[in-house]
């Protein structure tokens, strides 16, 4: 069923899911949702099964006329959404009429806003998702962003989907100045004491070089032992890569499977969505954290979306 | 060469690396692959996904459904036991290359470079079975092991902000193939007509980690007809075991 007619795409609005996997052997990136929490939750919200794909939209809204009465839920970043001329609320499920049009009046807090509608966006998978890549041109639409024109399909919704807004304590701040947990490794033995000292207390600014790809940040140069070059290995979500210039990289959803630069440390799973809605300009501080205190605040995390799960199927 | 023991490399809370040393060797490459197949046959719980690479496999895992402590005892297990397991008889693909004029354009500099004329260098690029040693940078991209050091040529100073996809180039002391178009600072010498990585194949690359390669000299006219039949998906790729020791044959 068509669902969305686009009438303005927005700069660089994708389709996403929680990312494709099991194609890394292959040289083919995760991609996928930068802000997963966001995604889960927007489809949870709408009765979804949190996986399915849905819009991610980056800093500066497209605009999307309905073609089908149904229900949608925004998150992550707000981007001022607006449902025809009224502001539409944010981490809830909202009704919208066919003929509606949703908007995006200007960034407020965050950098990417996610769009979830009742049934799922309707995509052909490649490689098992429907996550977009734009640049080897896999998944989404076409391998592409959205254009003006463009028509998107929804799936089969739930039945009996009703209104209803996300518990505010499980709606993330977004802050211009974050910290993000880190586990040290896997190559912190090729950098100083030095180094690692000014990784760990120093404020790093987020450069304009700043996409999907990963985020090259501005701050102290981080001093390696000897050279920054390594035999070429993989590379995990949120790896904090330091080429020979000494700042930091770290890379994200859509980052080259292998590298060849060390990597001082890698970001916790539940704090890249903070990074994720970061901006060029916004400031970031990196602390130290073990892998046994990462997966405790995995665990809490999982248990709330679990907790949302189970309520929003009760409410049925 | 090896470590004395695998290291286990943090990788955040979902993924460890573990390493087998710090250098490029076929012995290495096998160590990793062994452990690969390993994991990959007997399925352990949890793992999400495996990327093998030059000396080491990064395991991606979800830690809620196996403890990192059990993983890592299970992986050494199974490190252990493969470490003699048999790999499976690597195959050497054929790839057919247009060598030279527009189809390989770096093809007079990497000559002059090495001292040599055009036809030594394409007579030595052809002349050896390359190792796949992994997969990166590009989806299908073929990191080959095994080039000559005689006609080894350092990066464009400027690279091309286009590169046809089949490009086949070199780069320092390494040779490879564009899968598709991309920018890049290899030194082109030809080009090839077969599709490396196609998104609605299973598995998507036609090159495959373990496995060899072997490039083929082909004129413009091959090329013109088996890039026809590829489009058609009539062309049959030439694949063939690669000899084992004792056979005749020399990989």
């Amino acid at each position: 069923m068509e669902i969305f007619e686009v009438i303005q795409p927005g700069p660089l609005t994708t389709v996403q899911d929680l990312g494709r996997y099991g194609y890394q052997q292959y040289g083919v990136p995760v991609s996928g949702a930068m802000d997963n929490y966001a995604l889960r939750v927007a489809n949870l919200l709408v009765g979804n099964n949190e996986g399915e794909a849905g819009l991610e939209i980056t800093l500066l809204g497209p605009q999307l006329r309905l073609l089908e009465d149904t229900v949608v839920a925004i998150t992550g970043a707000d981007l001022s959404p607006m449902l025809n001329n009224n502001p539409l609320p944010m981490w809830a499920a909202v009704m919208v009429g066919c003929g509606a049009t949703i908007s995006f009046h200007w960034p407020k807090k965050g950098c990417r806003s996610y769009l979830a509608v009742a049934g799922g966006i309707d995509i052909p998978k490649v490689m098992g998702s429907s996550s977009t890549y734009v640049k080897s041109h896999i998944g989404g639409v076409e391998g592409r962003p959205l254009r003006a024109g463009d028509c998107l399909k929804s799936g089969k919704a739930r039945p009996g989907i009703l209104e209803r807004k996300l518990a505010p304590q499980y709606v993330p701040e977004y802050r211009d100045q974050s910290e993000v947990r880190v586990i040290l490794g896997p190559q912190d033995d090729y950098f100083t004491e030095k180094g690692i000292r000014d990784f760990l207390h120093s404020e790093y600014t987020i450069s304009t070089e700043a996409d999907r790809v990963g985020y090259r940040l501005q701050g102290p140069r981080i001093e390696h032992k000897g050279g920054a070059d390594i035999i070429s290995d993989g590379i995990p979500l949120g790896a904090v890569q330091v080429p020979g210039d000494g700042l930091p990289i770290v890379l994200m959803a859509d980052r080259q499977t292998t590298g060849g630069y060390a990597k001082i440390a890698t970001v916790i799973t539940v704090d890249v969505p903070k990074l994720a809605q970061a901006k060029p300009g916004d400031k970031v501080r990196f602390l130290q954290t073990t892998e046994e205190k990462a997966h405790q605040a995995l665990r809490e995390c999982e248990q709330t979306i679990y907790a949302l799960e189970h309520c929003i199927q009760q409410n049925h | 060469m090896f470590y004395e023991r695998p290291r286990f490399l943090a990788g955040g809370d979902k993924a460890f690396f573990i390493e087998f040393g710090n250098a490029i060797t076929p012995e290495l490459s096998r160590r990793v692959r062994r452990l690969l197949l390993a994991v990959q046959n007997v399925r352990v719980p949890g793992v999400i996904e495996t990327v093998p690479t030059y000396r080491s496999l990064l395991i991606h895992y979800d830690p809620l459904e196996i403890s990192p402590t059990e993983l890592r005892d299970r992986l050494e297990t199974l490190e252990q036991n493969a470490e003699d397991s048999e790999l499976p008889r690597p195959t050497v693909t054929e790839v057919p290359t247009v060598y030279g004029n527009e189809y390989g354009p770096d093809l007079e500099f990497v000559a002059k470079h090495n001292g040599l004329s055009p036809e030594e260098v394409v007579r030595i690029h052809t002349g050896t079975a390359y190792l796949i040693y992994m997969l990166g940078f590009i989806p299908g991209f073929a990191y080959l092991g095994g080039m000559s050091s005689r006609i080894a040529t350092p990066r464009l100073g400027t690279p091309r902000s286009r590169i046809p996809g089949g490009s086949v180039g070199i780069a320092g002391n390494q040779t490879g193939i564009y899968p598709a178009e991309s920018p890049g600072g290899w030194q082109l010498i030809g080009r090839t007509p077969i599709e490396l990585f196609h998104p609605h194949k299973e598995p998507p690359a036609l090159l495959q980690t373990g496995n060899h390669v072997i490039f083929v000299r082909i004129t413009p006219q091959e090329f013109t007809r088996i890039k026809e039949e590829v489009q058609q998906g009539t062309y049959r790729m030439k694949e063939t075991p690669v000899a084992r020791k004792g056979e005749s044959g020399n990989i």
